[in-house]
């Protein structure tokens, strides 16, 4: 954290106290750091720090208790839901959010997330979709493109073998325990700002009680898309989002204005 | 409370749990154990607690996960297929050091099986609790009110050890009415106080002015796994100095020494009385820990008799901790039945007389 002596200098800019200061071990290009931050400011611009409750899961992303400067529990691949309703329904006070890859939510955890979300449970998810499992060195994700190389696809993901990509918030949509939901990327300030406001308004849902709220980040992996990181920004901004359309699917506050 | 009531055992857990100090209990329905459930969901929120019916036995370790790193009382209950589907969160339980209570009214296995009474899941109540060093501690009661009194401590226990603690019945325990006493409650949310003031490890409530706590099974490093195992070990060897519970019924002189557990232990009384009436004497010891083991008794009366015979519901899994136990000093017989079938003490008179000659 930045300070300074003198009146004069105003402080513009510092790391949010709702990160713990640790290094984090990610690749250089990948965009977990940023939404690791995004996620820290939220929580202490919304007054959130002191009894907000972090789930970290399985993936890249398992060090996060380490990272974000909150109470928070290391669970089992793809059950952070699962895990956050039994938090929430314990202590409703407490601010619950689990972070979770695109192996952990859409893969293994598919069924936690959706019935957390039919159940309207008040919580967060924070949902990384990079297209591929990283931690494990590159597998295929339910995500994946069709005709992107993955290891377990290395002649790339086709549909006929390997089933086709799948739309967590095309399908998390439908669900009317959904409060608010969107789509969002950080590979550029604009995209920056935009996710960082998707994500306040999603642990503002939860403050209010409204229900189930997720943001996905459609994140880039330059390691295992095998891409520089301003290549994987470029490849993700022409693949992935046209798979994976930005925006914000749903909002309980829209009805309310 | 000295009044007798007639409750079905599954009730009489439940019961016991809320007594206990439980509110919260998530969990997936499956038979032979549905009446704990239910008896959650319709009582629970008279205590300022939390019922939930989870999508699958997943999830509902998982709530009770949550759950238990607020340092609350909680618990699940299934019989042995969905405890199968517990065992991943339960290893994670027994890693992040959580006490939870779990009750498995067991059922024939494998596979679907049936829904007749079993004592299969020794193995996996015993040695279980998924992958990895560690375990849980294990109690089985074998009367409606000792199923209520067991649950009813073992959140104590639980948090004690900082671990899951099973309580393992089966079908016929859980099913069958007894007279059991019945403890109070206490009609409060939090009938022990805050849980991150009883515990330095629950997360939540306010963080203001305290440190933030993680809850967690993840040590990349080999030394800290390492020294995070023995702390477990440690755990369990304290229990095994205080919480080893077993009981004995019969001839204080017996020729043979018979060991059960739960039902077989009720059908072994029988057995004994009626093998004194044939001048034939019997003793049985019943285990109430399966985990921490009776191991010292069994030693004891090992040098003293001339062969041990173990009752069960299953292929053989009690037997063989007997066997460990006894270290040959006696040899140790099985007379069991499995896949749901029950055990009469004729048929255990009879075979235990064949072994007797």
């Amino acid at each position: 954290m930045s300070t300074t002596c003198d009146p004069e200098v105003k402080v513009i800019y510092r790391e949010p106290e709702t990160l713990s200061g640790t290094s984090m071990r990610y690749c250089p290009g990948c965009t977990h750091g940023i939404a690791h931050r995004l996620v820290a400011e939220a929580v202490e611009e919304l007054g959130l720090g002191d009894r907000t409750i972090a789930l970290a899961s399985v993936g890249c992303s398992v060090f996060a208790y380490e990272y974000f400067g909150l109470d928070s529990i290391q669970v089992s691949h793809g059950r952070a839901p699962a895990v956050a309703t039994g938090v929430k329904r314990t202590r409703p006070e407490n601010i619950v959010f689990s972070y979770q890859g695109d192996g952990d939510l859409a893969s293994i955890g598919m069924s936690e997330v959706i019935h957390a979300a039919g159940r309207a449970e008040n919580i967060t998810v924070v949902f990384i979709n990079n297209g591929v499992f990283g931690m494990t060195q590159g597998q295929m994700a339910p995500t994946t493109l069709l005709g992107m190389k993955t290891t377990t696809t290395p002649r790339g993901r086709d549909a006929e073998a390997n089933g086709l990509p799948m739309q967590i918030c095309e399908l998390l949509a439908t669900l009317p325990g959904v409060a608010y939901l969107a789509r969002e990327t950080m590979i550029s300030p604009r995209h920056v700002r935009a996710a960082k406001k998707s994500i306040k308004k999603a642990f503002e849902a939860q403050v209010a009680c409204a229900g189930f709220s997720l943001v996905e980040l459609v994140s880039t992996c330059p390691t295992w898309w095998g891409k520089s990181p301003m290549e994987a920004a470029e490849w993700l901004e022409q693949e992935m989002l046209p798979q994976y359309p930005l925006g914000v699917f749903k909002d309980w506050t829209e009805g309310q204005k | 409370m000295s009044e007798r009531t007639l409750i079905k055992g599954n009730e009489a857990a439940a019961w016991g749990a809320i007594a206990g100090g439980c509110r919260q209990f998530f969990g997936y329905p499956i038979t032979p154990q549905n009446q704990i459930p239910e008896f959650m969901a319709e009582h629970l929120i008279e205590v300022g607690g939390t019922y939930l019916q989870a999508e699958s036995e997943l999830a509902a370790i998982n709530m009770v996960y949550g759950a238990a790193a607020t340092g609350a009382r909680v618990m699940t209950s299934s019989s042995g297929p969905g405890i199968s589907l517990m065992q991943e969160g339960l290893s994670y339980m027994v890693g992040a050091r959580l006490p939870c209570v779990i009750i498995n009214i067991q059922r024939g296995g494998p596979g679907l099986g049936n829904i007749g009474p079993s004592q299969a899941d020794y193995f996996m109540a015993t040695r279980g609790a998924g992958h990895g060093d560690g375990s849980g501690l294990t109690f089985a009661p074998y009367s409606v009110q000792e199923l209520h009194d067991w649950t009813m401590k073992a959140f104590e226990i639980a948090e004690r050890y900082r671990t899951p603690v099973t309580i393992l019945g089966d079908g016929i325990l859980g099913q069958m009415q007894e007279p059991c006493r019945l403890a109070p409650w206490d009609k409060s949310p939090t009938p022990l106080g805050e849980p991150t003031k009883r515990f330095d490890w629950a997360v939540g409530g306010s963080r203001k002015g305290r440190e933030r706590r993680i809850i967690n099974s993840l040590h990349i490093n080999l030394d800290a796994l390492e020294e995070n195992n023995h702390i477990l070990f440690d755990a369990y060897a304290e229990a095994a100095r205080n919480e080893v519970v077993w009981d004995e019924y019969g001839h204080e002189e017996p020729d043979l020494l018979l060991c059960a557990y739960g039902i077989c232990a009720r059908v072994c009384e029988t057995v004994t009385e009626w093998a004194a009436e044939s001048g034939l004497k019997l003793r049985l010891l019943r285990p109430v820990s399966l985990y921490p083991f009776p191991t010292a008794p069994l030693q004891e009366w090992a040098s003293r008799v001339k062969r041990i015979v173990t009752v069960e519901l299953s292929m053989g899994q009690l037997v063989q901790d007997v066997r460990l136990a006894v270290e040959g000093r006696c040899p140790v017989d099985l007379v069991s039945r499995t896949g749901g079938c029950f055990l009469t003490p004729e048929e255990v008179l009879e075979k235990v007389k064949e072994l007797s000659q």
